[in-house]
């Protein structure tokens, strides 16, 4: 064994190849098929890392990102002066930020092979909680619900956001109940969620919304001049959720039990406790989605939001999570969410039906998870 | 009790006198096993002799319905695969238990993450321990130790589980048909690598149907048949033929316990 490559190798760190004369691979690939040994470099001399251009392009949220700067430009050149403003993007920020939280939340779910049906419900119950929470927060003769968006006060904001994440951990902890410990599989699971939270808001609120103008500065107001408030926070939640993904041992755990259950739980992860705390970040997610929501369009909208939870899908699916788990990318869904709001903008600008939004999108999801389908089956092809 | 030499130290890793039954199935029958720190212990028998639920029993899988488990001749109650890991027990599965789509590094350290205020990893300091332990091992690993392991050969996923076991095991490292599904040269690389694991003083006991096999890396054998042990040899003094005596039931030098 020549240990002068292997000092070298150690000093050239873990980043790079460990290539070893002991490598295994390095008398396999000879006599396997030549198109592996070339991909692999076969170990034949240190530097056989897989450049990083190839990385960048099996990536798919380099792809998709690609994809979403290609069709900026496109619209760019198409409408000058009326898509690439300032204010066109500040509109498009906002109008995609609810979307960027609840999918966040989603995302994890998905790491783990898991898919989340009920967002729709979550949102709803998140915008009814905080409603029925300022309904019991007095002020005057009436309640804080009536209160003008000038005269709420941070105590009114917060009676309401507790009310929604609480929302969203009742109905996340039933998710991850019913996924985790009765192992239902979690389109079944999310779906009954999916129906039951939304009778129970429309309960609460006889099947009519209320609408409500206390939590107007949470959505609208600028704590960061020149930052509405709306994007700040989805930025933040972006922030959070990269670091919950990427760096923390939360994400690394939601990674191997979507990677594989079984291994998992061999080597002593708490398989069912995990997706307990993941479907409550779902659903964390999608309540605070709720609180967002009513505090942006000052009412509650228990008819709408039905689709958002396929927008949500849609979005973790352009942006490289694979749907199959163990692969997450928290960029990827920021940029997944933005890839149908720009196709959406773009085409009412340029004068393009808007319908073909729904077109273009569906062709694109397609091919991103092809793209997905492809890398698997390459990746594991010995 | 079998007769014991009693200059030799106590046995790393032993079952004494082990029953495990499911149901109607009596899996073990009283088995009594031996493995010594520094040797390769070779446990085989015929499809159904009961080893697989033997080594689960000694990696804290099953609990013995009754008998013993020692670990340097103290008896341990082990009640779950977490608890024997805490005794420096590591056990490889036949299905490596590695999460496919996470890095070679996620993966030795799954579960015992190198961690930064308690809730963050600290990837580069897992990466270069997996590097060093896989050198000093030495596991060559051809690709960057950022790709997923699904991309690896069978091999070098076997490599990995094993590394992954030797360098949290303390005492004993428990390998369930390591080489079954691989190649030639694979297999010579995976049994090189067992003997290295051996040599750092741990005790390995492997599971394996390829007789030549064990004879080649092996120190000691124990044969197993219906659920207790029938024949302890040393590997250089026995041979195929007489392996297979022991495993069909025509051969013993066990005294009936």
């Amino acid at each position: 064994m020549s240990g002068v490559q292997d000092d070298k190798t150690s000093e050239t760190g873990h980043l790079h190849a460990m290539a070893e004369v002991a490598a295994i691979d390095a008398t396999e690939a000879g006599d396997a098929v030549p198109e592996a040994a070339a991909t692999e470099g076969a170990g034949m001399s240190v530097d056989t890392a897989p450049s990083p251009w190839r990385r960048l392009v099996s990536s798919p949220v380099v792809m998709t990102f690609f994809f979403l700067a290609v069709t900026m430009v496109l619209f760019s050149i198409l409408a000058p002066g009326k898509f690439g403003t300032t204010s066109n993007f500040e509109q498009l920020a906002q109008n995609v930020a609810i979307l960027t939280v609840v999918s966040i939340g989603t995302t994890f779910v998905i790491a783990t092979a898991g898919i989340d049906l009920s967002i729709p419900s979550g949102i709803v119950l998140g915008e009814v909680f905080a409603l029925k929470a300022l309904g019991l927060v007095t002020v005057g003769s009436g309640t804080a619900v009536d209160v003008a968006s000038e005269d709420t006060t941070a105590w009114y904001v917060v009676v309401a956001l507790a009310a929604s994440l609480l929302s969203g951990l009742l109905l996340g902890l039933i998710n991850g109940f019913t996924v985790g410990y009765m192992r239902i599989p979690p389109m079944l699971a999310t779906l009954g969620t999916l129906g039951g939270g939304l009778g129970i808001a429309l309960l609460l609120q006889n099947g009519v919304n209320t609408a409500t103008y206390a939590l107007n500065s949470v959505a609208t107001g600028q704590v960061i001049p020149g930052l509405s408030n709306l994007v700040l926070i989805g930025l933040l939640v972006v922030g959070i959720g990269y670091v919950g993904m990427h760096r923390a041992v939360f994400g690394r755990h939601t990674l191997a039990i979507g990677s594989s259950e079984e291994s998992a739980r061999r080597v002593g992860l708490k398989v069912e406790r995990h997706l307990l705390k993941v479907y409550t970040v779902g659903g964390l997610a999608s309540g605070f989605g709720g609180f967002l929501s009513v505090a942006y369009f000052s009412t509650t909208s228990v008819a709408g939001h039905s689709t958002d939870n396929l927008q949500a899908i849609t979005a973790v699916a352009l942006g490289g999570t694979s749907l199959f788990g163990g692969v997450a990318s928290i960029i990827g869904t920021l940029i997944g969410v933005w890839i149908p709001a720009v196709l959406q903008n773009g085409f009412i600008i340029i004068g393009v039906q808007p319908y073909w939004q729904m077109v273009a999108v569906g062709v694109v999801l397609i091919l991103a998870i092809y793209s997905d389908q492809l890398r698997r089956r390459s990746r594991s092809r010995r | 009790m079998t007769s014991s030499d009693d200059r030799s130290p106590a046995p790393a890793l032993a079952a004494r006198s082990v029953e495990k039954q499911f149901g109607q199935v009596r899996a073990l029958r009283g088995v009594s096993f031996e493995a010594m720190a520094g040797e390769v212990t070779a446990l085989i028998g015929d499809n159904g002799a009961g080893k697989s639920t033997l080594v689960k029993c000694l990696s804290g899988v099953h609990r013995p319905d009754s008998g013993t488990i020692e670990v340097d001749g103290q008896p341990v109650h082990m009640t779950s695969p977490t608890d024997a890991e805490r005794m420096g027990i590591e056990t490889v599965y036949q299905d490596l238990a590695l999460a496919p789509d996470l890095d070679a590094a996620s993966n030795v350290f799954l579960g015992r993450e190198i961690r930064k205020f308690r809730f963050l990893h600290d990837q580069p300091a897992m990466r270069r321990q997996t590097a060093k332990s896989f050198a000093d091992l030495g596991v060559g690993m051809v690709q960057d130790l950022r790709v997923p392991v699904a991309s690896f050969s069978g091999g070098q996923r076997q490599s990995v589980a094993i590394a992954r076991a030797a360098m949290w095991a303390q005492h004993v490292i428990l390998l369930d048909e390591p080489t079954a599904a691989l190649g030639v040269i694979q297999t010579a690389k995976v049994l090189d690598l067992i003997r290295r694991v051996r040599e750092r003083g741990l005790a390995v006991v492997f599971i394996s149907h390829n007789l030549p096999q064990v004879l080649e890396v092996a120190d000691r054998v124990e044969v197993m048949r219906l659920g207790a042990r029938v024949a302890r040899f040393k590997s250089g003094e026995t041979d195929v033929e007489q392996l297979i005596a022991a495993i069909s039931g025509a051969y013993t030098n066990e005294v009936a316990a």
